[in-house]
């Protein structure tokens, strides 16, 4: 694990093997302080580490692994960092095979609970069993007793202490196998001085068994002292088999939650197909090189992020992007690896792989965001520190009260382990970190990446809205919008003539202007004598002839009669176009407007954004008629125009200083400063260049429609989370009381501790699948 | 009252006191202290951290070694929200977080994947 200390230094962390005492420590840390190149140097004895910050000019870390080998102690190179997408795979491994352990278990206590509810039912008439109070086992008796007593009159023959003895066997089976982690998990917590759902599940089961030994084994003695020698063995064991399909539910639906990361994990092709010294080899990603040449067919995904050098292609990148219209690519295009070529075949120069891959940056930016804790869970956080001792008091308080009132200790117990067992403090640890990873998968497949949960819960209190308008709301590259030659003179030749000398200029107009010869398949010549006037213009000859591409007012003091044109340019100006001008040898030979373009889905995208209820504010740089005529087109009323970038953050704190909650919507690059100042900043990426780590919501695609997306998710995953925590708590508060009695004295409601398990079980199971639905949220 | 019932109630309330001073007035430990200018500190993950309260100097980066010795499902993750840090710490393994030297003084939380067992590093 290297990592940059300072500009020069570097540090490092590697395993020692062999230490034993404080002296090997005290030799290893002198030695390696003393090697030329070591700045500091730390070793613990504790972790068997050494961390050392040094020179990378002057040593490696090889040598510095040599130099503590030379003391007679073993060193390693540390193995490199997993990468995100192998921790994933390794985690979801794990709960796959947690979840299969929990599934066989649950799968064999639920039978042996049928099992032991048989075996009880002989026990229940012959009024040794405090279950039979239970409404549950007196439903099953009601229906299932005759039958049962018709089909094995033997099992009602069976001696009271046999069919308890057996009960108890099979109690202890289960206990010790299927349940036996509640337990030891409930100790190692308790050790720690904490309590979780364990706690909860060890303590009421074990409860509900020992008095149920106590009485298999003496029950003489408890019937002289009064107390009615009663077994709750198969309400035990249908506890623990509930509680574990509750368990092994929620394993299943927990990994539910990370499918979007998985997917896009599974994007990445092992293999590409590299063209070196003329031959195509198809080796491993991990083997590939900056610089190589990899060759993606027809229908293939293409391997790396690469630069298209040959061939054209058109690519599906909705896995990335959300966009589903397959995008043209042709030489000099960039091709994010994971992407699908639909149609064409190309051979692109990988640019970034591993971990500087887009996609494994988005991989990481997602488990980044689902890392994240959301404001709203600090509530949830508080109640659950102190959940599950408040609840065993609970527990202890009913059973003292049902003693004190009821005057028999079954009913007691029966009510203090039904409140151990409904209690549920993981209904409200899921509540938010479910819904946030389903969330963030899901933007990840609009293309709307977002940062975690609290960009999440910002995103779901916006009230306006600020775009930046060049390369957010318009395309961000000027082109050519209207052609308007003088009388005799065709659109081509305009083109021609204006093109050939713009083609020296580095003007960003100028760029519009040649760009959209090329457009129409003009060649173009070399302008001799180029001049450049900045600010007004440019002129060279072509063909012989003096041409100038400038501004009316410097073509006008050049003696050019341009007033022909002037109600052409008046209506230019109001649609917020820039007009040029271009004479030949004095005489005018047309006019050019040049226009930032609108993007196709601006314009319905602020439409949406409005209907969500948001205030839609344009800010932008530039002069207020062209701002003010953007603004008109894609139905914008509020236009700040002729802003500084400094004048972007002044504006976005104006806007907060009067109370409102701001989302900025910019290019991640210009505009950093005021994305930072926003509440929630939304950076717009460029296309195929994904500034994944700008602003708390990335849009991977250059569309407002992201924005809106970013902001509907948002929104729908608060009113989840909400809900949760509702369900959570709303769950425990009502049922905590219900079992440990209260309805009794009024309605005779009383519940049994089986059903409190299933209950249980299910409160967690309805979180997690709550959360799960933000999966098929309509979001268009 | 009978002498059984008296003996219930004071029972009764005797372990509810217990209870609550266990787990809420008994569980304040002192923090542990990371040593050495890489402050490298091993945490204990079985049920909690331990130790679960870590003291480290300011500026200077740190390690945590988390050696996670059980397979319960609900450590194998440790959330560090101030860092944006979601790893996955396999079972039977140690795994490595490096802290930045720029870690604000001050308390940052350290949790489980579910918020469920929870340590704190205290800045200073």
């Amino acid at each position: 694990m290297t990592e940059t200390a300072t500009a020069e230094h570097e540090r490092l962390a590697f395993p020692v093997t062999g230490m034993t005492c404080a002296a090997c420590q005290g030799r290893v840390q002198r030695t390696l302080e003393k090697t030329p190149g070591v700045l500091d140097a730390s070793v613990n004895l504790m972790t068997g580490t050494a961390t050392v910050t040094y020179d990378p000019a002057a040593v490696t870390p090889a040598a510095l692994v040599d130099t503590v080998r030379d003391t007679g102690y073993g060193a390693e190179l540390p193995a490199e960092e997993a990468s995100a997408a192998e921790e994933q795979l390794a985690h979801d491994a794990a709960q796959e095979s947690e979840y299969r352990g929990l599934r066989t278990k649950a799968v064999v206590t639920l039978v042996a609970a049928a099992l032991a509810m048989v075996l009880s039912m002989p026990l229940m008439t012959a009024q040794h069993h405090g279950a039979a109070a239970d409404p549950l086992m007196q439903l099953a008796m009601r229906y299932l007793g005759g039958p049962l007593a018709d089909a094995a009159p033997w099992l009602y023959g069976a001696p009271r202490g046999l069919l308890t003895g057996v009960l108890l066997a099979m109690t202890a089976g289960v206990l010790l196998w299927s349940g036996r982690h509640f337990f030891t998990r409930a100790w190692k917590a308790f050790r720690h001085h904490s309590a979780d759902m364990n706690t909860l599940i060890a303590v009421g089961t074990g409860a509900a068994t020992l008095y149920s030994v106590g009485a298999t084994l003496f029950p003489g003695w408890l019937l002289a002292r009064g107390v009615s020698p009663d077994v709750y063995y198969e309400a035990v064991i249908f506890i623990i088999g509930l509680v574990l399909t509750g368990n092994a539910l929620e394993a299943r639906a927990k990994r539910q939650t990370s499918s979007a990361i998985r997917g896009l994990i599974s994007l990445q092709p092992d293999t590409a197909r590299v063209l070196r010294e003329g031959i195509e080899a198809e080796i491993p990603v991990s083997a590939l090189a900056h610089g190589d040449i990899v060759v993606v067919r027809p229908g293939e995904r293409v391997p790396v992020d690469g630069t298209i050098v040959h061939g054209s292609g058109a690519v599906d990148e909705s896995m990335l992007t959300g966009e589903s219209v397959p995008v043209a690519k042709a030489v000099g295009h960039r091709a994010i690896g994971g992407t699908v070529n639909r149609a064409g075949s190309f051979r692109i120069r990988a640019t970034a792989l591993g971990a500087e891959s887009t996609l494994a940056r988005i991989v990481t930016l997602m488990r980044e965001a689902q890392g994240s804790r959301a404001p709203i869970q600090h509530l949830a956080d508080r109640i659950s520190a102190v959940f599950v001792p408040v609840v065993i008091s609970i527990a202890i308080a009913a059973f003292v009260a049902w003693y004190l009132l009821a005057g028999a200790a079954g009913p007691a117990l029966a009510a203090a382990v039904s409140v151990l067992i409904i209690a549920c403090p993981c209904a409200m640890g899921l509540a938010v970190p479910t819904a946030v990873m389903v969330a963030t998968g899901r933007g990840a497949a609009l293309g709307v990446l977002i940062k975690g949960g609290e960009a999440l819960e910002r995103a779901g209190r916006l009230d306006t809205v600020v775009l930046d308008k060049t390369g957010t709301v318009t395309e961000g590259r000027p082109a050519v919008t209207d052609l308007l030659p003088a009388p005799g003179v065709s659109d081509e030749a305009l083109l021609f003539e204006a093109a050939s000398v713009e083609r020296g200029s580095e003007h960003p107009l100028a760029d519009a202007v040649v760009q959209a010869a090329r457009g129409r398949g003009i060649a173009l010549e070399d302008a001799a004598g180029f001049v450049a006037v900045p600010g007004r213009g440019v002129r060279g000859r072509v063909r012989g002839a003096d041409v100038a591409v400038g501004s009316r007012s410097w073509l006008r003091d050049a003696g050019v009669e341009t007033d022909g044109f002037a109600p052409d340019e008046a209506r230019l100006a109001a649609e917020g176009k820039t007009p040029v001008y271009v004479a030949r040898d004095g005489a005018l030979r047309g006019l050019l407007a040049v226009a930032d373009p609108i993007r196709a889905s601006s314009r319905s995208a602020i439409a949406r954004l409005r209907r969500l209820g948001l205030d839609v504010v344009l800010l932008t740089g530039d002069a207020r008629a062209t701002a003010e005529a953007v603004g008109r087109e894609v139905g914008i009323e509020r236009v700040v125009a002729e802003t500084l970038p400094e004048g972007k953050v002044a504006e976005v704190k104006r806007l907060q200083a009067a109370g409102h909650v701001v989302a900025m919507v910019g290019d991640g690059v210009n505009d950093a400063p005021a994305l930072a100042q926003a509440d929630l900043g939304i950076a717009v990426g460029g296309g195929s260049d994904i500034a994944v780590d700008a602003g708390d919501v990335t849009l991977v695609r250059p569309d407002l429609q992201g924005a809106a997306r970013a902001v509907e998710l948002s929104r729908r995953t608060m009113r989840t989370i909400r809900q949760n925590l509702f369900w959570a708590f709303a769950y425990n508060v009502v049922g905590i009381p219900i079992a440990a009695g209260v309805l009794y004295p009024a309605f005779g409601v009383l519940l049994s501790p089986v059903l409190a398990s299933a209950a249980m079980a299910l409160s967690s199971v309805s979180v997690v699948s709550n959360s799960l639905r933000l999966r098929r949220a309509r979001i268009a | 009252m009978t002498f059984d019932q008296i003996f219930v109630l004071s029972t009764g309330l005797a372990a509810i006191a217990w209870i609550n001073w266990y787990f809420f007035a008994a569980g304040r430990r002192k923090a542990a202290v990371a040593a050495g200018t890489g402050q490298a500190i091993e945490i204990v993950v079985d049920g909690g951290y331990d130790p679960s309260s870590i003291r480290l100097a300011h500026g200077r980066p740190a390690s945590l070694v988390f050696d996670r010795r059980e397979t319960s499902s609900c450590s194998d993750e440790l959330v560090i929200p101030d860092l944006g840090v979601r790893r996955f710490l396999p079972a039977g393994k140690r795994t490595t977080v490096e802290l930045p030297p720029t870690l604000a003084r001050g308390e940052h939380e350290f949790t489980c994947g579910m918020g469920m067992m929870r340590g704190r590093l205290i800045v200073e």
